[in-house]
């Protein structure tokens, strides 16, 4: 019910429709991986999977927001399904990512954004190396890079209210595992095909 | 007659012309085989089943009543205005001046209409919206473009808000012995508006040669505007016993209506193509944005309410 209610209204202010290429929303193991600007990410992203696949489908979401209150909790939790994790630093490297395998291991798929914070720019930053690991850990999810555009301008970072301003989300062709990758080789390439999924902006159209 | 005669023979009008239109292309797409003939067919059909739509909107707006009525060109000016800022590029400071225009100024012109506060209604974003959104976007700080930041914020909202929001208030204005029949006087706008862009399409795509303003909007042609707009002036007559006017003065408001429509449709085509687009969104099949169908709307409805209300209203 709850997330019926937040689909709505995701979809009567930003729209929140999806774009596939490449690649097809099926039922099967994946980690998607996005670029990150706003509190909006988690929930666009989300609306824009069909309802059977937002059922097995979790948001790594940062426990010094979504956790933040009774009704953060509950919306991330209830509503979106989201797993909550702690991006403190303090826990030793690798055991943030706890909660995360062990939706892996259920055979669930993940949404994560692996720049970590959210960033002012259109195109993603540095990614943080949780995404490496998931995807050496678990060699069977499927890695999709998705662009969201525009959540940046109807929520950014600071911004009490959401703007109606037209979202998207574009998902690309399966990221491709290189056998023996370097992390530092593999994290670029990841961050590259998301950026490469982004649409060309007003400006260099008409410049 | 009665509002409630007039207002189903209108309804049986539109109708059979719907359905008739339906039969056409329904033929015209089983006769049809060359690929790019077919792609037009397609795009007619399209339109036609989002003219269906629309209609039946419109007609349900009609039984529910005047605040539903407000209530829809709410969320059309909502819908348009939602697509020229997502076209539009915006910086973080525009946030303020952006949010006060979707939360405070849409409703609160709506409100205007409803309640029928003509003074502030006419003056609530010319003059406060006008002064107010440089005012918050100046209290941000940033200076970078902010004359054009600014000036695309206050264009947006004057046209989708302020230009729409004069439709629905047609059905306020006080024509003596007219009394209770403004819903008329929207239909009549909409009706003439929306044949002439059909028209218009019609006449442009069966014998339009001397384009008009190939750079801004290709489709447009002399052969187009003068067939589209004699054809919405003679529906513009045969509607007078509709309105309050003459036959002759319902041929000329059409004749107004169609030119207004055709520049605004214009002017907009120049500001979608300034910001590298052809379409302001996909929200109507075949029509692209909600956008796409308001822009004549946008320009003729100010314009009809004004003369309408300066020449018959007390």
């Amino acid at each position: 019910m709850i997330d019926l209610v937040l689909i709505g209204l995701t979809r009567f202010l930003v729209g929140g429709h999806s774009r596939w290429t490449g690649s097809a929303p099926v039922e099967r193991q994946r980690i998607y991986f996005a670029n990150h600007g706003s509190h909006l990410d988690t929930l666009l992203l989300w609306s824009a999977l069909p309802k059977q696949l937002r059922a097995t489908t979790h948001a790594a979401a940062a426990a010094d927001y979504w956790g933040t209150g009774p009704m953060k909790r509950f919306i991330a939790q209830k509503g979106l399904n989201a797993v909550l994790i702690d991006r403190s630093g303090s826990s030793a490297p690798g055991e943030a990512l706890e909660p995360l395998r062990k939706t892996l291991l259920e055979g669930h798929s993940l949404i994560l954004f692996p720049e970590g914070t959210r960033s002012a720019n259109r195109l993603p930053g540095p990614f943080k190396s949780g995404l490496y690991r998931l995807a050496k850990e678990f060699p069977d999810a499927e890695l999709i890079p998705v662009y969201l555009d525009n959540p940046a301008r109807a929520m950014p970072k600071g911004a009490l209210l959401p703007l109606p301003i037209i979202c998207s989300a574009h998902f690309g062709p399966a990221f491709a595992r290189v056998e023996n990758e370097e992390k530092e080789a593999f994290l670029l390439r990841a961050q590259a095909t998301v950026s490469a999924l982004a649409p060309p902006t007003a400006e260099a159209l008409t410049s | 007659m009665t509002l409630l005669q007039k207002s189903l023979i209108l309804f049986g009008l539109v109708v059979a012309i719907l359905a008739l239109a339906s039969a056409i292309g329904a033929w015209l797409a089983r006769k049809t085989t060359s690929e790019s003939g077919l792609a037009t067919v397609e795009n007619l059909n399209a339109r036609i089943k989002a003219w269906w739509v629309m209609i039946a909107i419109f007609a349900a707006c009609y039984a529910l009543g005047f605040s539903a009525t407000v209530l829809l060109f709410a969320l059309t000016s909502f819908y348009t205005l939602r697509e020229f800022i997502s076209l539009t590029p915006t910086q973080r400071a525009d946030h303020a001046p952006l949010a006060f225009a979707f939360y405070v100024l849409l409703p609160l012109q709506y409100w205007l209409v409803w309640s029928g506060w003509y003074g502030l209604f006419t003056i609530l974003i010319p003059v406060y919206g006008f002064l107010l959104l440089p005012s918050l976007a100046s209290l941000q700080g940033d200076p970078a473009n902010f004359l054009s930041r600014v000036s695309r914020i206050q264009w947006a909202v004057m046209l989708t808000v302020y230009c729409i929001s004069h439709a629905p208030a047609l059905i306020r204005l006080e024509i003596p012995g007219y009394e209770g029949q403004g819903f008329l006087l929207l239909f009549f706008l909409t009706a003439v508006v929306q044949f002439s862009d059909v028209m218009q399409y019609v006449f442009g795509k069966l014998m339009g040669k001397t384009k008009l303003a190939p750079v801004i909007s290709p489709s447009k042609t002399v052969e187009g505007l003068v067939g589209g707009g004699l054809s919405a002036m003679a529906l513009g007559a045969a509607l007078w016993w509709i309105t309050p006017f003459s036959p002759a003065v319902a041929a000329a408001m059409a004749g107004m209506i169609v030119i207004a429509g055709f520049l605004g449709g214009l002017s907009l085509s120049g500001v979608k193509r300034s910001m590298g687009a052809k379409d302001w969104g996909t929200m109507v099949q075949g029509h692209g944005g909600v956008l796409d169908r308001m822009d004549s709307v946008s320009f003729a409805a100010p314009l009809f309410f004004h003369l309408t209300r300066y020449l018959y209203a007390v």
